[in-house]
C-alpha cells in the first residue's frame, strides 16, 4: 500500500536489497557499511542512495542508527519500503529522510542502479 | 490519523520544539501502524541507552532534549554499556565512560527511572490486564503482549520516547484484536531454551505483526524469554498468540531442518573463549536456578552473568552472589551481552552463549564468533 511517512523530494540512484535491514548492529553508524555477511547488501555503502528494501527489522535502537548516519552525513537520500516498521519510520521522521511505502508490484519494478525522482507531493511519487 | 486540536497545535510547534518532534514521531508511527487516533498509555520502557549503540549523535541528541523535556508517565530504561561497580576491570576508555554517564544523566533529568534492564516485565509489577503501554526493548514488547496481557507496539527507541514525553501512543492494530495469517507449529522434540530462541528467530522472519504458535509444551521462564528475544531480533513481529489460529491460516512447521538453518546462520564456532549468560538479563528465578546448578562446580573459563541491579541487590542478600563468584562468574548489572562494549575481537575470538539474541549481535556488531549451547551443556562442558 502506498503511504507517505516522511515527506520530501530527492533525485538519486536506487540501491536495492531483497533482504530486510536490521539497522542496529548491521549498519555501521560512522561508515554506513552493512556488516552482516549473510546480507544482500554486505559491504555496500548506503550513503546518498535511494535505499529500497522490504522493511526494517530487529532492535528498536536501530532508529538511533538512522539518526546517527544522518548526523554523520552518510545517510541514504530517501528510503522506500514494502512495509513500514517503527524503527525506520521514526528514525526517518527524526532525521528528516523522506520515506514511503509501495506495493509488491511497484517494489519488483524498481531495480538496482535506476535513477529516479522521489517526490512525495506528487500523485505518482516515483518517476523513472 | 485524526489529531485533536491540541495535538495539532503541538505538531505545528506551538508547544515548543521538543513537543513538535514528539508529535512528528507519533504521526509517523501512526501512519506506519494504520492507527486512527492517539490513545493514553500508562508506562513506557525506553531503549537507546548504551553509548555503544547510540554513539555521539545519540548522546548529543539526549543531552539537548533533556534541557526541557520531562516524561509524563512511568518510564523505565534499557541497559547501558557497563556496570559502574566494576567498570575498571574491563578496560573501557574514559571517553566511553563519560559519554555513557552523560546519557544516564540526560535520562534521569527527564524523570526516567534508571532501571537499566531489558526485563521490565520481571522486575516491576505488571499492571492490570489490557493496560496500554509502550515498550521499545523488542524482547520486552513481545513478552508484554504475549505473556503479560499488556498492549504495546514493538516500539522504536524514538516512538517510545515520544510516548514518554506525551503520555500517548497511536492506537495501532496491535493494540486492538490481532488475527495473524500464519500459524507456526513447533515440531522439535524435547526443546531447550536454545531451541525456543531459534523458534523465535524463525517466527520473526516469517511473521508480520503477530503469529499464532502451536505445539508448545509447558515452557519455563528462561525458555519464554529466549523465544521473545529471538523473535525481537529477526523481525517486526510483536506478539505470539498461543493456539492453532483460524483454519485459513497458512501453516508452517518449525522442524529439525528449520532449526538447523537458524543454527548454521548464528553458530560460527565450535568453542568459545568466554561464556556469557543473559540477553535478556537473568531474573532472580534464573539466578537461583543457576546457583543451584553450579553447586560444587566452577567454570574453567570466564563466565559473564548479566542481571538487573535490583536483582543484583537481592542476590547479594540471599547469598547467591557469593556462590556464583566462587564458581567463577563475573556478575554485571545495568548492562547486557547484547551490544556490550565489554567484549570485542581484540581480546576475544569466540563467545559461548545460550542466547540467540546475543549471538546475532555478537556476530554482527561485536564481530566475534559465537558458539551456541543450552545452559545444561554449558555447565556440563565448561565447569569442573
Amino acid at each position: 500500500m502506498n503511504k507517505v511517512l516522511v515527506a520530501g523530494k530527492v533525485n538519486g540512484t536506487i540501491l536495492k536489497s531483497k533482504d530486510s535491514i536490521n539497522f542496529l548492529g548491521t549498519v555501521d553508524k560512522k561508515t554506513r557499511i552493512i556488516s552482516d555477511k549473510n546480507h544482500d547488501l554486505y559491504n555496500k555503502s548506503l550513503k546518498d542512495s535511494i535505499l529500497v528494501f522490504p522493511s526494517g527489522v530487529g532492535s528498536s535502537v536501530g532508529a538511533y542508527t538512522i539518526y546517527s548516519i544522518k548526523s554523520n552525513d552518510v545517510a541514504p537520500l530517501a528510503m522506500i519500503c514494502k512495509k513500514a516498521d517503527l524503527t525506520v519510520a521514526t528514525g526517518c521522521a527524526l532525521a528528516n529522510i523522506p520515506l514511503i511505502t509501495i506495493s509488491e508490484q511497484e517494489f519488483s519494478s524498481l531495480e538496482n542502479g535506476m535513477k529516479i525522482t522521489l517526490d512525495t507531493e506528487n500523485s505518482t511519487p516515483i518517476l523513472h | 490519523m485524526e489529531l485533536t486540536r491540541e495535538e495539532e497545535s503541538a505538531l505545528k510547534g506551538e508547544h515548543g520544539e521538543t513537543m513538535q518532534m514528539a508529535y512528528r514521531i507519533l504521526v509517523a508511527t501512526g501512519e506506519a501502524t494504520d492507527a486512527e487516533k492517539l490513545i493514553p498509555i500508562e508506562w513506557t520502557h525506553l531503549s537507546g541507552v548504551n553509548y555503544n549503540t547510540i554513539g555521539d549523535a545519540g548522546e548529543e541528541f539526549l543531552s539537548s532534549v533533556s534541557k526541557d523535556a520531562r516524561v509524563k508517565v512511568k518510564t523505565t530504561l534499557n541497559p547501558m554499556g557497563f556496570d559502574i561497580d566494576n567498570v575498571s576491570n574491563y578496560g573501557l576508555d574514559e571517553n566511553f565512560i563519560s559519554k555513557q554517564l552523560s546519557i544516564k544523566n540526560s535520562y534521569e533529568t527527564m524523570g526516567v527511572t534508571p532501571s537499566f534492564s531489558c526485563i521490565p516485565y520481571e522486575i516491576f509489577d505488571i499492571p492490570k490486564d489490557g493496560t496500554q503501554v509502550a515498550f521499545a526493548e523488542s524482547n520486552a514488547a513481545i513478552h508484554a503482549n504475549s505473556y503479560d496481557n499488556l498492549k504495546t507496539n514493538k516500539e522504536s527507541a524514538f516512538s517510545a520516547l515520544a510516548s514518554a514525553l506525551t503520555g500517548k501512543s497511536p492506537n495501532s492494530s496491535l493494540r486492538k484484536e490481532e488475527t495473524p495469517n500464519i500459524t507456526i507449529n513447533m515440531k522439535i522434540k524435547n526443546p531447550n531454551e536454545l531451541s525456543y530462541g531459534m523458534l523465535g528467530f524463525f517466527a520473526g522472519k516469517v511473521g508480520d505483526t503477530s503469529v499464532n504458535i502451536s505445539g508448545l509444551s509447558n515452557m519455563d521462564n528462561r525458555q519464554q524469554k529466549a523465544m521473545c528475544g529471538g523473535m525481537g531480533t529477526s523481525g517486526t513481529c510483536a506478539k505470539f498468540i498461543f493456539g492453532d489460529g483460524d483454519s485459513d491460516c497458512e501453516k508452517i512447521d518449525f522442524d529439525e531442518k528449520e532449526l538447523q538453518n537458524v543454527h548454521d546462520e548464528l553458530n560460527t564456532a565450535e568453542n568459545g573463549d568466554i561464556i556469557t549468560l543473559g540477553s535478556p538479563q537473568l531474573g532472580l528465578e534464573e539466578i537461583t536456578e543457576l546457583s543451584q546448578k553450579l553447586k560444587g562446580r566452577s567454570f574453567k573459563k570466564r563466565c559473564m552473568v548479566f542481571t538487573p541491579r535490583t536483582v543484583k541487590v537481592q542476590m547479594q542478600k540471599l547469598g547467591y552472589t557469593n556462590e556464583l563468584e566462587k564458581a567463577g562468574c563475573e556478575i554485571l548489572s545495568d548492562c547486557c551481552t547484547c551490544l556490550t562494549p565489554l567484549i570485542n575481537k581484540d581480546n576475544v575470538d569466540a563467545v559461548t552463549t545460550n542466547s540467540i539474541k546475543g549471538a546475532f549481535y555478537l556476530n554482527n556488531s561485536n564481530k566475534v564468533d559465537v558458539n551456541l549451547k543450552p545452559l545444561s551443556e554449558i555447565i556440563e562442558d565448561e565447569t569442573k
